[in-house]
């Protein structure tokens, strides 16, 4: 279990990552979701002992990531795929990785085939790999070690759609078997196919965290019909929220369940009804707007 | 698409046992030969030994076909290269980026740093006694060829002076790679370091009677260089720990601290 304990990065008068707090649990894919430039990356390099923390203390299963006797047994990290000596092979940084460990050689031709790096590809120089080639032998270096934890920065980073589903596979099973998965991302829809758990972060703060169905659930429900006016009077009369947009679509802070009876109890027909994940999709704009060219979101 | 075959339940594993230093020393080690670059720079000791013992056959005057004329020629591009592989293998982690790995797979980064100091002295005795044999095989072949008497004129105490002074260079590129970490930046320094500052150090000597006496004192080179000639008197010994102290040892401290709290990007 990772558990991330009023962590706070200051540079100067800047606030980088602002006491934040959350646990990464077994068994379980712990989805680190933020605009760029929220305090994703500095907030996993205090984890793993890059950068010095200017307060808060971040530990896996209590031990700080230095104390650990040989860290890459006990965590796979993967930052930055591009962070490599462009003059070795694949196989080299393979080896160099199965030698600090002290594991046995054949690791190296196993994790090769992990991550269908053939051996043509792996004694190319890394110079020669595309982003895609990278993050697998970035993936493959984590995982030589046999680690139960996991931490990836952006890993579906340069993977093509087959490969993104290959990557999801591989980190279900990963969690699946009780291991412990913490991978940040800048998309959205990349994080809720994914995650179990979901941490928001925006301007170094955590901006909202839950398991993905709780955060989803908080969105209310999306529903269209042509009688718009006639369930829209039957949601507020049970107390409910309503919204209706442009496009004749109406949101609701009742669940799916509870529109479906009321809309049965109007004897309205429905012809979309949805859980609304605009709950989460809204905050998220929100944060990215200020970073974004397309300027606020509507 | 391959998935891993294994089915085990992934459960934290206790102890997996301090890494022991030896094996980072053998990582890093193998980490200066595993490029083209850091291997052509090691080999460049070698390629350059031949040039220079062929060169010495050649040109050298008959009377000068002596081994210590050899051990020179053989030497002078090591004393220039050691430093500079030493320098390189710390600057790499930062300027390549390769420190996001490395410093993760081993956290304490003062083990990093000794296994890379002692992986360089290795290299370092193991091309000095290259230099050593070559010398000797020159001295040979050319004495041969001329027909002068073969001279062995370097006594074991002044080979283990010269294994010193270079070693003290190493030790300035370490510290140099240490304080800058990053390979432009600190391969400037080391040639104001080596190149630089002695030149000045000489021409203010020769100008200002207040520094000549002061000379051996302040400057590392002059007294570095006295370990090439060999029979260092009493005074020598303390101009040499004063200087080194200073230039090497108080800036590696300084360096290691910087390198234990820099950031790793």
């Amino acid at each position: 279990m990772i558990t991330i304990d009023s962590l706070t990065k200051k540079y100067g008068d800047a606030i980088v990552v602002d006491t934040i707090s959350f646990t990464a649990r077994p068994g379980r894919i712990t989805g680190f979701l933020g605009p760029n430039g929220a305090g994703k990356s500095t907030t996993m390099r205090m984890l793993v002992g890059l950068t010095e923390p200017t307060a808060g203390s971040a530990t896996i299963d209590g031990d700080r990531f230095a104390d650990l006797a040989n860290p890459g047994m006990e965590v796979g990290v993967m930052l930055d795929a591009s962070a490599q000596h462009a003059g070795r092979t694949g196989r080299e940084i393979l080896t160099i990785a199965q030698q600090t460990m002290g594991l046995p050689r054949h690791r190296v031709a196993e994790m090769l085939a992990v991550v269908s790096l053939d051996a043509t590809e792996a004694d190319r120089r890394v110079a020669n790999y595309s982003l895609g080639m990278r993050q697998r032998l970035g993936i493959a270096t984590a995982l030589i070690g046999d680690p139960a934890v996991l931490v990836l920065d952006e890993p579906a980073n340069g993977l093509d759609p087959a490969g993104i589903r290959w990557m999801r596979d591989l980190l279900r099973d990963h969690a699946d078997r009780g291991g412990t998965v913490l991978l940040s991302s800048h998309l959205l829809r990349e994080v809720e196919v994914i995650a179990d758990d979901i941490v928001m972060i925006g301007h170094g703060e955590i901006v909202s965290q839950g398991s993905k169905t709780e955060l989803l659930k908080a969105g209310g429900s999306l529903v269209r019909t042509p009688e718009g006016d006639t369930l829209e009077q039957a949601l507020a009369a049970a107390g409910a929220e309503t919204d209706r947009s442009g496009d004749g679509a109406l949101r609701t802070s009742a669940d799916p369940g509870l529109v479906g009876r009321i809309a049965l109890a109007a004897g309205v027909a429905l012809t979309e009804l949805r859980t609304a994940d605009g709950g989460l999709e809204d905050m998220f704009l929100e944060l990215t707007a200020d970073t974004q060219r397309e300027g606020r979101a509507a | 698409m391959t998935t891993i075959a294994t089915e085990h339940v992934l459960e934290r594993r206790a102890g997996t046992g301090r890494m022991p230093l030896s094996r980072v020393v053998g990582v890093e080690l193998r980490k200066m030969f595993d490029t083209r670059a850091g291997f052509w720079l090691v080999a460049s000791i070698g390629i350059t030994g031949l040039l220079a013992t062929v060169a010495t056959v050649l040109f050298a005057p008959d009377a000068d076909l002596t081994y210590d004329t050899f051990a020179t020629a053989v030497g002078f591009p090591m004393t220039v290269i050691l430093p500079m592989i030493s320098l390189l293998s710390i600057t790499g982690e930062w300027s390549q980026r390769t420190g996001l790995t490395t410093f993760t797979l081993v956290p304490d980064r003062r083990r990093v740093m000794m296994a890379k100091t002692v992986s360089a002295v290795t290299v370092a005795v193991a091309s000095m006694l290259f230099a050593l044999v070559l010398g000797a095989l020159g001295n040979l072949v050319g004495s041969t060829i001329a027909g002068t008497p073969l001279v062995w004129d370097v006594p074991l105490a002044q080979g283990a002076t010269i294994i010193l002074g270079n070693l003290i260079g190493l030790l300035t590129g370490t510290m140099l790679g240490m304080v800058i970490r990053n390979s432009a930046g600190a391969l400037v320094a080391y040639f104001c370091y080596s190149l630089l500052l002695p030149t000045l150090a000489d021409l203010l000597a020769a100008s200002q009677n207040w520094f000549r006496d002061l000379q051996p004192w302040v400057d590392l080179n002059h007294a570095q260089s006295a370990l090439f000639v060999g029979s260092l008197s009493g005074e020598q010994w303390a101009n040499l720990a004063v200087t080194a102290a200073t230039w090497v040892l108080l800036p590696s401290a300084a360096g290691l601290r910087l390198v234990m709290r820099s950031e790793v990007k």
